[in-house]
């Protein structure tokens, strides 16, 4: 599903903040991206998501290279991922509904074709009540929970979470772990980034751990 | 794997419900919407309203509505220039130099005879001795005894338009006739009147191109400014998978709308002041001030032309806008 060979990525001038990145993400698996504050994991994440390029190396999604995809097919590729992002990145002058149909919007469905997954959805992380509200009147926690429910409502065959537990607390922490566990046997690749070693102990999965820019894979 | 995801979504559904069930103090069955709120027309990607985009409303409308002034300007002189231009290359004037010996009554009555019958000419009318004295009397007083002054007589022939009178066989047939007439055909006041009016109207045009470049710049940083708030519509969209010109469209229709608006309220300003000064000229008509400047502008008039440049300029400001944030989203995208 994800293939990265001897990937480096500098910004500018700078130093390699990621180096000789070799690693695969298979379908249906699940692993934490783990490592301390500045070691490259939303770097790391970023390449993922294609919103940068790698200074070097090749970089394989869904079998595509990137390097020689135009706008358009990574456009296509980007629908097949899911996106939680650390800042969550609602928009505001838009319903916690409106933000979590974004994805159907942009892909050109009518509003009536997907009103009832959007609800059902809702209701399923516990926004129920809330999808008529704005970002800004929502508390972290339930700013996260509608951010996860962007990421996860056309299903994606692979799901990245920038610290998806960092706003909320243990127990709400626990639960969305389990949403992303429950997601992931439905056959989403999921890929966690996160400091939280307590979090991750409460789930066995596979460890890529970036420590000064190299990574370490604990299987 | 996603008709997998699609059959097996339901169990997972109900896990995760019950999983949720304690964190949320009750769940209502089916959803608990507000009356009629599905029914809602649903928000514009690009926030409708916002401070940048009411400051860029603002900018549009002023400098649409300095630059429609400007045209207007442009126009009225030219067209004002080009009315004193023909008013004064249709008349000319028969001078008659008077001398001693001489019965000039005579010598008048036969040039304006002379001149009746010369083919293109619409009227010609003797200024008699009393003025003539009058013309003198703003630099040499009143009770000027004209007799004792070699001032000329003068006969003002209006020429009919359109006929083109030869000038050239009628000043040779005054001078042949009559002893001491010369024709003036006010060529030289013509030539600097056009220098004028050319001068005016390139002026005008260079302050007229100032402007609009002025419009351009100030409409292209106010719609970056306006784009820069909305920086993270731009990548929210391009990271969930929005092709470039989805995203292109949206912008570039909200910045459409926001120039036309800004454009028509100040380019609508402009066009309401000039038909206000256009009536007010009507209205005060007969006044001593309403002559002068009807003297000074004509009616005041910017005519369809003017309005019809007003008008394009506000679709061009429209267009800069859209056509801006079509640029600047691209660049972000590029940046990506």
């Amino acid at each position: 599903m994800v293939r990265f060979e001897n990937v480096g990525l500098r910004y500018g001038l700078g130093p390699e903040v990621l180096r000789d990145l070799t690693f695969r993400i298979n379908p249906r698996s699940f692993q934490f991206l783990t490592g301390p504050s500045g070691a490259g994991k939303t770097s790391l994440l970023k390449l993922l998501y294609m919103s940068i390029r790698p200074t070097r190396g090749l970089i394989t999604l869904f079998n595509y290279d990137i390097a020689s995809l135009d706008s358009d097919d990574l456009a296509a590729l980007r629908r097949r991922i899911g996106i939680v992002f650390q800042d969550f990145r609602l928009l505001d002058h838009m319903t916690t509904y409106e933000n979590v149909a974004l994805p159907f919007r942009v892909m050109g469905r009518d509003e009536a074709s997907y009103r009832h997954e959007v609800i059902e959805l809702l209701q399923w992380v516990g926004l129920g009540e809330r999808m008529w509200a704005l970002p800004p009147v929502l508390s972290g926690g339930e700013k996260q929970r509608a951010a996860i429910a962007r990421a996860v409502i056309a299903r994606p065959e692979l799901l990245l979470a920038d610290e998806p537990t960092g706003n909320v607390d243990p127990s709400l922490g626990q639960r969305l772990l389990r949403l992303f566990v429950e997601l992931n046997k439905t056959g989403t690749a999921v890929v966690i980034a996160t400091h939280d070693i307590a979090l991750m102990d409460q789930f066995d999965a596979r460890r890529l751990v970036l420590h000064e820019g190299r990574l370490h894979l604990y299987d | 794997m996603r008709g997998a995801s699609c059959c097996t979504k339901a169990a997972c559904i109900c896990m995760i419900e019950r999983d949720m069930s304690d964190h949320r103090h009750s769940r209502p069955s089916t959803p608990h919407l507000p009356r009629g709120a599905l029914l809602q027309v649903e928000s514009p990607i690009v926030p409708k309203d916002s401070i940048s985009g009411r400051a860029l409303v603002a900018v549009v409308a002023i400098m649409t509505f300095l630059a429609s002034l400007t045209t207007g300007a442009v126009m009225l002189v030219r067209a004002t220039a080009s009315d004193w231009q023909s008013d004064v290359a249709r008349e000319i004037t028969v001078q008659l130099r008077t001398a001693p010996g001489r019965d000039a009554e005579a010598e008048v009555r036969r040039a304006a005879d002379l001149v009746r019958a010369f083919p293109g000419i619409s009227d010609v009318r003797v200024y008699s001795r009393e003025e003539s004295a009058r013309l003198l009397e703003p630099w040499l007083g009143r009770g000027l005894v004209i007799d004792e002054l070699p001032v000329p007589r003068l006969i003002v022939v209006k020429l009919d338009p359109g006929s083109g009178a030869d000038l050239a066989a009628l000043r040779k047939r005054l001078a042949d006739n009559v002893r001491g007439a010369t024709l003036d055909d006010h060529r030289s006041w013509v030539d600097r009147m056009r220098a004028m009016a050319n001068s005016a109207v390139i002026a005008g045009i260079l302050i007229l191109g100032l402007m609009f470049a002025a419009t351009v710049l100030s409409v292209t940083f106010a719609t970056r400014g306006a784009m820069a708030a909305n920086r993270t519509i731009v990548e929210v969209l391009h990271l969930i998978g929005a092709r470039d010109r989805f995203i292109v469209g949206q912008f570039q229709r909200h910045f459409l709308l926001l120039g036309l608006k800004g454009g028509l309220i100040g380019g609508g300003a402009a066009i309401l002041l000039f038909l206000i000064l256009g009536s007010g000229a009507t209205l005060f008509a007969g006044t001593a001030w309403a002559d002068q400047f009807d003297a000074l502008f004509g009616s005041f008039s910017i005519g369809w032309n003017g309005y019809i440049a007003i008008l394009l300029q506000i679709a061009l400001i429209a267009v800069i806008a859209a056509l801006t944030s079509r640029r600047t989203v691209f660049q972000t995208l590029d940046g990506f």
